[in-house]
């Protein structure tokens, strides 16, 4: 059966680029694409939502 | 799921004003998240801040705000949980707003205990006027009226709560985000006094000034400091030095301020 | 039924006063010479199911009275001097965020501790601008223990009708003098409530013009949510820098009170309409000033006395008027000279305004004002 992904909504007019999502995701899913963040490698994610948690800028939301 | 924030949100007032990486929106996330779990009514909430970044956080809530003048959160809120004790009352503000210009209502609330809830964000500095040092600031750290480094002393702020005669006080960091929503909601259901003093992180004015290289440097050194309470009772004094204890520092029960008020009128009435 | 007769104390009269316009919260700190404001309302509002707090320090009794407002309740602090100026942080965030208030200021000798027991004049300055920036200011200066009842009804309902906080400032002899006092019965002297509020939740805002000068202020917990700041707002309660906006909020709470001036502008005449030489004064100054008036005109002096009850706004175009067939005006006070400036400064030069200053402790008697009758020619 094939993996069921989850959706990761970047807000980007509120990213402020701070780094802490792309930093404290446990399996590298997201990295910065110029001032904002962007999502790198979807496959990844275990959906921990730690970058959902700790964007301060409420910029991030993910659907399991 | 993703947590739907919006639902607390003014629309239309994000993003916030805080700069990058600063913690203060993860700490109003937790509070969001503990507003949500006790299930406060909005138009029953009222959120009141003094001054400073800390203090514009109920600009963004859809609830009852009152952004106040410096210091002063903690009187205008006694006011309105005194005169309306039905309504949830919380406060943010920070830690110069709160401890120094402020520290003569914040120790008299705790004293009072009456019941509402003091979120202190305390990341150890003035951000708003450019990063002077504040009353929670270290002996020795830089800021831009500390250039050779600081002289003061600073407040333990939970102790001074609990000194005061606060009876629920905790501790969390805004690198713990998972913590900090489960602190407010059990602060938000106790009944006195509560305050939640949450260690956080001034990138733009404390961090650059004083050797943090950057955010994550910052978020990582919260991490690092911090030691659960329960974890600090196994270790000894000298491995607990430089550590900050997190968690439930204090809990009891206590008359609560507008029950004892209201027992004032049906005395005053039984005279009558 | 006969009317409650009784002697009270000035300052028992203001918080009697409070409590018939309907006062329901207070908040305070104890200082000489107004105490006894504070005392009697710990006494009186947890009987009537209001709530009575004895906060920290000044600032923080004026902060909890806004807070209080806010929720709908008629408000009421008491403080002197030194409290004055303590509160004056606060007074200028009532002012800008428009919440209804009472101030019962009891003047005593400054700056500083001055004088704590004595009588003083002395504040009046600081009523209108104690607190910083540009802001609207109402102030009442009663001169008998019935007025201050009265005029303490009169001050909740301009709080009330304008938005905005208004001081009453007997001086200290009026506060502690005892006086008979007839207690209005209740339906006798008007009381004005808060204006109700007619649009949903979901449609309100703060200060939303379109309802005129005054927009009606909703009460925290009545199932309204907005925003309350001391920052310069727009009309939903939100901070703005933006230049219209800020202009344009900033005039309108100054006209509140500038163009109501006649609602709000009280002043007694006594033997003016004939004057030669007309006393200007308020508080327990003004009663000297009448016996004056009597005593002069017995010796052929043509005295009239121009009495304050309302103190701000000023009644400068009355007194424009007045000034155009008088001799002289004589402007004894409590004071270095306070009335004494601003009645120069409303007369156009049309006739000299002769002082009496005194910040001795001591008040102005009549014989004092008699001879400086004399001394116009």
């Amino acid at each position: 059966m094939e993996k069921k992904l989850p959706t990761i909504e970047i807000i980007e007019k509120y990213c402020k680029g701070c780094y802490i999502c792309v930093e404290f995701c446990p399996t590298k899913v997201l990295e910065m694409k110029g001032f904002v963040v962007a999502v790198k490698d979807l496959e990844a994610c275990i959906k921990c939502m730690q970058c959902e948690l700790r964007c301060p800028d409420f910029a991030i939301k993910v659907t399991a | 799921m993703a947590f739907d924030y919006e639902k607390y949100i003014r629309p239309g007032k994000l993003p916030h004003i805080w700069c990058p990486g600063c913690g203060h929106g993860i700490v109003m996330k937790g509070l969001i998240r503990a507003i949500d779990t006790v299930g406060l009514k909005k138009e029953n909430t009222a959120i009141v801040s003094g001054i400073g970044c800390a203090s514009r956080l109920p600009g963004y809530m859809d609830c009852c705000t009152l952004h106040t003048a410096h210091g002063r959160a903690a009187a205008f809120a006694t006011g309105v949980k005194m005169a309306r004790p039905e309504m949830d009352v919380i406060l943010v503000g920070g830690d110069g707003d709160g401890t120094a210009i402020g520290g003569n209502h914040f120790i008299h609330a705790c004293r009072r205990n009456i019941n509402m809830t003091y979120i202190i964000l305390n990341n150890k500095i003035y951000g708003m006027t450019g990063g002077q040092f504040s009353p929670a600031t270290p002996t020795g750290d830089k800021a831009s009226t500390t250039p050779y480094g600081n002289p003061d002393p600073p407040f333990d702020i939970a102790k001074l709560a609990i000194g005061a005669g606060a009876t629920f006080v905790a501790r969390g960091t805004a690198f713990h985000a998972n913590q900090i929503d489960k602190l407010i909601t059990e602060a938000i259901q106790h009944k006195g006094f509560s305050v939640v003093e949450i260690l956080d992180d001034c990138p733009t004015t404390y961090g650059r000034r004083n050797k943090f290289k950057s955010v994550i440097e910052m978020m990582n050194h919260l991490k690092d400091i911090a030691v659960p309470v329960k974890a600090a009772e196994k270790m000894s004094p000298e491995q607990l030095k430089g550590k900050v204890l997190t968690g439930v520092l204090y809990k009891e029960e206590k008359p609560e301020y507008t029950e004892e008020y209201a027992k004032v009128i049906q005395r005053a009435q039984a005279a009558k | 039924m006969a009317k409650k007769v009784a002697f009270l104390q000035g300052n028992e009269a203001a918080a009697h006063g409070a409590l018939y316009a309907g006062c329901k919260f207070f908040a305070g700190y104890p200082i000489t010479p107004s105490t006894e404001v504070a005392e009697v309302m710990s006494l009186e509002l947890p009987k009537v199911g209001g709530k009575f707090i004895q906060m920290e320090d000044e600032i923080g009794a004026m902060s909890a009275l806004i807070g209080a407002s806010l929720t709908g309740s008629k408000v009421l602090t008491s403080t002197s001097g030194p409290g004055l100026s303590l509160k004056q942080e606060i007074i200028g965030y009532a002012c800008i965020t428009e919440v209804p208030c009472v101030i019962v200021n009891v003047m005593r000798g400054g700056p500083s501790t001055g004088m704590p027991t004595g009588p003083s004049q002395s504040d009046l300055m600081c009523a209108k601008w104690g607190t910083h920036g540009d802001h609207p200011a109402i102030c009442l200066t009663p001169a008998s223990v019935q007025e201050i009842f009265e005029e303490t009804v009169r001050a909740f309902n301009l709080a009330e009708k304008y938005r905005t906080p208004v001081m009453i400032m007997p001086d200290e002899i009026v506060a502690h003098m005892r006086e008979r006092i007839v207690f209005p019965e209740p339906g006798e002297l008007e009381v004005v409530d808060r204006a109700p509020v007619t649009v949903p939740p979901e449609k309100y805002k703060p200060y939303d013009t379109s309802f005129g000068d005054i927009p009606p202020l909703a009460a925290f917990g009545s199932g309204y949510k907005f925003h309350v700041t001391g920052l310069n707002k727009m009309a939903d309660g939100f901070p703005t820098t933006k230049a219209e906006y800020v202009q344009a909020e900033e005039e309108r709470q100054v006209r509140k009170v500038e163009a109501n001036k006649a609602d709000i502008m009280k002043w007694e005449e006594y033997k003016v309409d004939d004057a030669d030489i007309v006393i200007v004064a308020c508080g327990s100054t003004s009663r000297s000033a009448r016996y004056a008036v009597d005593v002069a005109r017995k010796q052929g002096i043509k005295a009239g006395l121009f009495r304050l009850i309302t103190f701000w706004p000023f009644p400068e175009d009355r007194l424009l008027e007045i000034s155009k067939k008088v001799k002289a005006f004589i402007t004894p006070e409590m004071n270095l000279g306070m009335t004494h400036g601003i009645v120069k400064g409303c007369i156009e030069g049309n006739a000299p305004v002769l002082g009496i200053f005194r910040v001795d402790g001591e008040p102005i008697n009549p014989e004092q004002l008699i001879d400086k009758m004399k001394e116009v020619k």
